[in-house]
């Protein structure tokens, strides 16, 4: 469905069911050179199973207008007026890579109308290298490349998003461009990649959240290693968060190298603290 | 970059969408004939009828090895996904009736394998969508058949049996302007000659019968998605960009970003049509995949040794190959086919019709059937067999000739082959 956002249009998936303020709700906030399309098979199980789904399309991505955020604030600041636009009270933030980041600096500043955090393939801090941003301008399809190289973890992975027949990998290059093609004003795949090498704030942000926050990593993941999160797991814990962390034996394309492993990850976290909340 | 994380061809021709078995430990990918797979739950069940959780239901509709043989084509052609078929006819019929309906239009090169003509000629005529043909060197001709109506460009990286080559950049060119997708049978070329994707085409099909297989055991076909065609922006797929009310209303281009073209084809063309691969048959064209590369290098050897040959021997007047300067396609093979333009070629001999069969009947090596791309060479009189609903005009316009006979270069010792060659000439010149 298309939402008004700060006066611009704004897709979001819903997963095949109407939106409905009523239920509880989740936010999926994906990553650089993604949509919500990285999220079809987890958001469309949660929308037909009592959860108001909303897997955005962030500004300037895809199908949603407006500027495509220069930094992890500014995205965050997108997703705060996101929920007042649904008429979302509270929402699980759900991100994935750099969407994990916005995630994590939306639900700091939501404070209690974030009730849950999941970060997926999070890092603090997620620096990217020079030859990879120089390259996301200068050879965007060599970048394109390399980031989905370093994501993948098997040449085979279990049926996934679209369904058994799927190549992961390919899918995801065809996706990266597509993205990349839908914003002929901005190299979004250049402001996401710096958006997330300079947002220093992630270690701050985990103390001042209010609700439960899950890390879900992959332990062959290449580009945001499980090693990056421990910081950001131990800031969450020493602040007396209540943190649990799941690690799957896969890349950074968690939602599709390992799509029930992450569905479960979610859906019990989810599910388990919602329950704790009502007792 | 290529390496162990980002495997070249050749790995991926013996590993991409496999492992070693979890359950077993079997090292090749296992023949899973099933006809269906147990639910976990009801509330599991529910989940894959509604897309909700990946996985497999019922054969028809997806297999684990099929799966694995729609990953490897994927991955060889650089596509998103794939869908495995009966046959290449019905992965054609599938491209088609998955993007068009009654009213819609196709333009679609002359060089064309005689069952796709008579698909496209006939019989979707019943069904309400026409097709102009146009000469496949006719850059101008594709782009004046071009109707509002038109849905499809379709034509053969190598046309059948005149070697025409597609010049695919330019018509896809021509496509994308007018908003709609090229397909290409690429059943001659296989990746290993050229991935059509690199050259802006759509979306890419194989008789997997032929050279993906290799040894003339198996009839099975393969639909490739390079996930590049943005349906949405097209605006005319309302097939693809609206809700569809046979499938939970869904709207596949929402529901995946590049996979809407595939997420149809299989759950109403695989559902409705039926028109499945055996896992049996999908084992066997894996199989041939693991040695596609050392085959097709064989193919391409043997082939330039009989080209040579025929174009220097006195009673032929005519070899149709590329790698000929003479033959029209000469430079466009050149620069589309660098590791050459197929082991499938025609031929004319000087002399009559009964000179023609003479040739056909002495051969032996050369088996004489209705087939292209077996590890076997074979032989075939096209204007009396894979043409033959053509009449003159038709056959002229696909370059074919009454003296015309098609070979397929198998993997024999390419000398072997030029003696049964020289043998079958000098009997037919002696036939005069």
């Amino acid at each position: 469905m298309k939402l008004d956002v700060l006066g611009h249009d704004t897709y979001c998936y819903t997963g095949g069911k109407p939106f409905d303020a009523a239920k509880p709700t989740a936010v999926f906030i994906h990553g650089v050179l993604n949509d919500h399309s990285v999220w079809i098979l987890q958001s469309r199980y949660l929308a037909h199973h009592s959860t108001n789904v909303l897997a955005v399309d962030l500004p300037g991505h895809g199908r949603s207008s407006g500027d495509a955020p220069e930094s992890v604030e500014q995205a965050a600041d997108f997703i705060a007026a996101l929920l007042d636009a649904a008429g979302v009270a509270r929402a699980a933030l759900v991100g994935h890579s750099w969407g994990s980041l916005i995630a994590l600096e939306a639900a700091a500043r939501l404070q209690d109308r974030a009730s849950h955090l999941v970060l997926i393939g999070t890092a603090s801090p997620m620096r990217v290298s020079q030859v990879l941003l120089d390259a996301s301008v200068n050879e965007p399809e060599q970048a394109i490349k390399l980031v989905n190289v370093f994501s993948r973890s098997t040449l085979a992975p279990p049926p996934s998003a679209l369904g058994p027949g799927t190549w992961v990998y390919g899918a995801g290059m065809a996706l990266g461009r597509r993205v990349l093609a839908s914003n002929k004003q901005v190299n979004v795949f250049y402001r996401g990649f710096k958006a997330c090498d300079s947002y220093n704030n992630a270690d701050t942000a985990i103390t001042r959240i209010t609700c439960p926050v899950l890390f879900l990593l992959g332990a062959l993941d290449q580009m945001t290693p499980p090693k990056a999160a421990e910081k950001l797991i131990a800031c969450a814990q020493n602040s007396g968060k209540a943190v649990r962390v799941v690690t799957l034996p896969v890349g950074h394309h968690q939602m599709t190298e390992a799509p029930d492993a992450t569905l479960f990850a979610l859906r019990d976290f989810l599910n388990h603290q919602r329950s704790v909340t009502v007792l | 970059m290529s390496g162990y994380a980002d495997p070249c061809f050749d790995t991926l021709c013996l590993h991409a969408g496999a492992a070693p078995d979890p359950a077993t430990g079997a090292r090749a990918v296992p023949i899973h004939l099933t006809t269906s797979f147990v639910f976990e739950s009801s509330e599991h069940a529910q989940s894959l009828f509604n897309l909700e959780r990946a996985g497999h239901v019922y054969s028809r509709i997806s297999n684990p090895t099929n799966a694995v043989l729609e990953e490897r084509m994927a991955a060889l052609e650089g596509g998103i996904g794939a869908l495995t078929v009966a046959s290449g006819q019905a992965a054609l019929h599938l491209s088609i009736a998955t993007l068009m309906g009654a009213g819609s239009h196709i333009v679609a090169s002359t060089a064309l394998y005689g069952g796709s003509q008579n698909l496209l000629h006939y019989t979707l005529r019943r069904f309400g969508i026409e097709t102009t043909f146009v000469k496949p060197g006719d850059i101008d001709g594709w782009r004046a058949a071009i109707r509002p109506n038109t849905r499809l460009l379709f034509g053969e990286t190598i046309g059948n049996p005149g070697l025409d080559v597609l010049d695919i950049p330019t018509v896809a060119d021509i496509a994308h302007r007018a908003g709609v997708p090229l397909l290409v049978d690429s059943t001659l070329t296989t990746p290993w000659l050229m991935k059509p994707f690199e050259h802006d085409a759509d979306l890419v099909y194989h008789s997997a019968t032929k050279f993906l297989s290799g040894h003339g055991t198996v009839i099975g076909g393969v639909v490739v998605d390079a996930g590049s065609f943005d349906w949405d922006a097209s605006g005319i797929f309302p097939e693809l960009t609206e809700p569809y009310d046979g499938f939970h209303s869904m709207v596949f281009s929402e529901e995946s970003t590049v996979g809407a073209f595939l997420l149809r084809a299989r759950r109403e063309g695989l559902r409705d049509f039926g028109a499945c691969l055996s896992p049996h048959s999908a084992w066997l064209i894996l199989q041939g995949l693991e040695t596609l590369p050392l085959r097709m290098a064989q193919h391409m050897r043997n082939t330039q040794k009989v080209v040579e040959f025929l174009a220097s021997h006195p009673l032929v007047a005519r070899v149709g190959h590329p790698m000929l300067p003479e033959h029209p396609s000469h430079a466009l093979a050149q620069k589309l086919l660098p590791r050459g333009a197929g082991s499938v070629f025609s031929f004319d001999l000087k002399g009559n019709r009964a000179q023609g069969k003479t040739f056909v009947e002495t051969l032996k090596l050369f088996s004489h059937l209705a087939n292209v791309g077996d590890c076997r060479s074979l032989v075939i009189h096209p204007a009396s067999t894979t043409h033959f609903r053509m009449d003159d005009a038709a056959l002229a316009g696909a370059g074919i000739s009454q003296g015309t006979i098609r070979l397929s270069i198998g993997l024999e010792d390419a000398d072997d082959l030029v003696d049964d060659l020289k043998r079958a000439l000098k009997a037919a010149e002696k036939a005069a």
